[in-house]
């Protein structure tokens, strides 16, 4: 590749990164551009959101200019063709995740798509269809998630107990950032509804043993809802291999337009579910006295839907899919591993996460002892590298492993070995502008 | 941003750790990024007699509570609170030199967080100590509501 072999004796292990960097990144406008007067960007907060491709842009751009109209409602030409955009990047989307396209429900974004399903569970305590009671959640039912769960796979499940009389349990975390899962039986039993979970944490990057929780869920017959926020941007990902009844993603940080996330639910168990948000295109027949609602997912699409970003949010599959998500995978894998090595020589960097590449992907947290991750962040932003600082929507994370935040970088498809010696290098500048480590220390790390 | 003087209220706070006695006490936090302040304040009739707190935080937001507590020990509460605003002022600035120019007196070592007012994501770290102590003010002096009585322990 294009980058610089590191210097001899330093440990980390550069191998050949799957994807071209440099191609990849001329797709990228605002990798161009430069911060903090006149500093390359290293931008290493893609877990947080991802940059945008000119071929997403230029698809929404597409869209505005030549069949902006509402779908789903009007005969005319436009109209007709904004559907039919809006229901072919509804296909695609759903084959990028081996789902049909009757199974794909867009909403604002992996949040929005978490309080549908939380607010259907309390809904079907009073729904009049005697079918939309199918999964009530109610006094003496539980709930699971997991303690590394972002905020937005945590908060919606406790409302929903607090509006239910439900109670929440779950699974806490081993001291190497993993699921501990020796209670699994215990906390997923026959009084669950419903276990949220994520495939992939944000804060920490351990991937989880879906299949096991999966089985047991299914065993005691609750619903599992994988949260796939930080999963399908980056691995493959299969609806039909994961076995679970939700999957819920964003747009935004998978290269896709802000505005549009995914839920994908098994046809049968959508079927079920009364709406969350109603109003138009949602329904069947509406009289003053009351309404009937259309089957999945017009039923879960109240009012005219984000058509733009979802074309987007197409255009943004396609662009994955060109590259190839084993690929994508593969790149991110090299990097992190690459990552891994090159904090573990700076003396004072503690990773909070998994500490190899087995079963983790490329969100890596960390502490630099002596200095606030606030501070840590500030330095590395006046070198040009963006990384995000604090608790990342997983309070209870930072809090179990007694840090007050950490400091987090993330990667994608544009990201490079440069990028990565950059933020070794801000870290180390980090140390010697605080005076927590000895000057000499910053050829120390290689020997 | 990182001026000399914030640095050295970092690495050596002035008055940091909790002190009996107290009239108020609070606990204020930054939820975006989990700055934590627990402030006590005790009051002489209407003189802030000590602000004792810990925290733990980014620089900003601990060489801050420091400062503060320097400008306000010894000082009339409406005094205390009316730096207060002056110090929102400075962090209002956007990083406006003359803004800095006008407030030194006042302000006197706080006036080096001038350059924090360039940075909207940190301007809160550095209010978050000012905020809890007008939060604790205003409870002791609701907890004594003759004002004059001064030396309650509790």
């Amino acid at each position: 590749m294009t980058q610089t072999v590191s210097r001899p004796g330093a440990g980390a292990q550069q191998v050949p990164l799957p994807l071209d960097v440099e191609a990849i990144r001329a797709d990228f406008p605002i990798l161009t551009r430069t911060v903090r007067d006149g500093k390359r960007l290293v931008y290493l907060d893609s877990g947080a959101t991802s940059q945008k491709p000119r071929q997403v842009l230029d698809a929404e751009r597409w869209f505005y200019e030549n069949i902006n109209a509402a779908p789903h409602r009007g005969a005319h030409q436009l109209a007709e063709e904004a559907t039919g955009a809006y229901e072919e990047a509804r296909a695609k989307i759903g084959a990028f995740i081996g789902a049909p396209e009757n199974e794909i429900v867009f909403t604002r974004n992996t949040t929005e798509a978490i309080n549908l399903v939380a607010y259907a569970l309390s809904n079907a305590r009073t729904a009049k269809e005697p079918e939309f009671r199918t999964y009530a959640v109610g006094q003496g039912d539980e709930i699971v998630v997991t303690e590394m769960e972002h905020h937005a796979d945590l908060v919606p499940w406790q409302q929903l107990c607090e509006r239910t009389g439900a109670t929440l349990r779950w699974l806490g975390l081993t001291d190497d950032g993993r699921l501990d899962l020796s209670d699994l039986t215990t906390v997923v039993n026959e009084r669950t509804k419903l276990v949220a979970v994520t495939q992939q944490s944000n804060i920490l990057g351990t991937i989880n043993p879906l299949g096991e929780i999966v089985a047991r869920a299914h065993e005691v017959g609750a619903l599992v809802l994988v949260d796939g926020a930080q999963s399908v941007p980056h691995q493959p990902v299969d609806v039909t291999e994961l076995g679970a009844d939700f999957l819920v993603f964003s747009g935004h940080k998978m290269l896709g337009p802000t505005g549009v996330g995914v839920l994908w639910g098994r046809y049968e168990v959508l079927d079920k579910l009364p709406p969350f948000l109603t109003g138009g295109s949602m329904i069947e027949v509406v009289r003053m006295e009351g309404s009937t609602f259309m089957p999945p997912p017009q039923r879960f699409e109240a009012g005219v839907p984000m058509t733009a970003q979802v074309i987007g949010l197409g255009a943004a599959v396609e662009y994955l899919q060109a590259l190839g998500m084993d690929r994508v995978e593969e790149h991110e894998k090299a990097l992190t591993g690459y990552a891994l090595e090159k904090l573990a020589e700076i003396p004072g960097v503690t990773v909070i996460g998994p500490p190899d590449t087995v079963a983790r992907g490329g969100a890596i947290s960390f502490t630099v002892e002596g200095i606030h991750p606030h501070d840590v962040g500030q330095v590395l932003d006046d070198s040009g590298i963006a990384v995000r600082v604090g608790h990342h929507c997983a309070w209870p994370v930072v809090r179990r492993y007694g840090v007050p935040a950490t400091t987090r970088a993330t990667f994608y498809v544009h990201t490079g070995y440069d990028d990565i010696d950059a933020l070794a290098d801000g870290i180390r500048e980090a140390q010697r502008f605080f005076g927590v480590v000895p000057a000499v220390s910053s050829e120390s790390g290689a020997s | 941003m990182y001026q000399e003087i914030i640095l050295d209220h970092y690495k050596n706070p002035h008055g940091r750790g909790l002190r009996d006695p107290f009239d108020a006490e609070v606990h204020h936090v930054n939820p975006t990024c989990g700055d934590e302040v627990t402030l006590r304040v005790k009051l002489d009739g209407d003189t802030v007699a000590d602000v004792s707190y810990e925290g733990m935080g980014c620089s900003i937001s601990q060489a801050s509570v420091s400062a503060m507590y320097d400008l306000v020990v010894g000082k009339p509460v409406t005094d205390a609170l009316e730096t207060g605003e002056h110090f929102m002022t400075l962090m209002q600035a956007k990083g406006d030199p003359s803004v800095a120019e006008k407030l030194e007196d006042e302000l006197e070592d706080a006036v080096a967080f001038a350059g924090v007012s360039k940075y909207p994501a940190r301007i809160k770290c550095a209010l978050m100590s000012w905020m809890a102590l007008k939060d604790a003010s205003a409870r002791a002096l609701s907890a004594q509501p003759t004002a004059m009585t001064g030396g309650s322990t509790r």
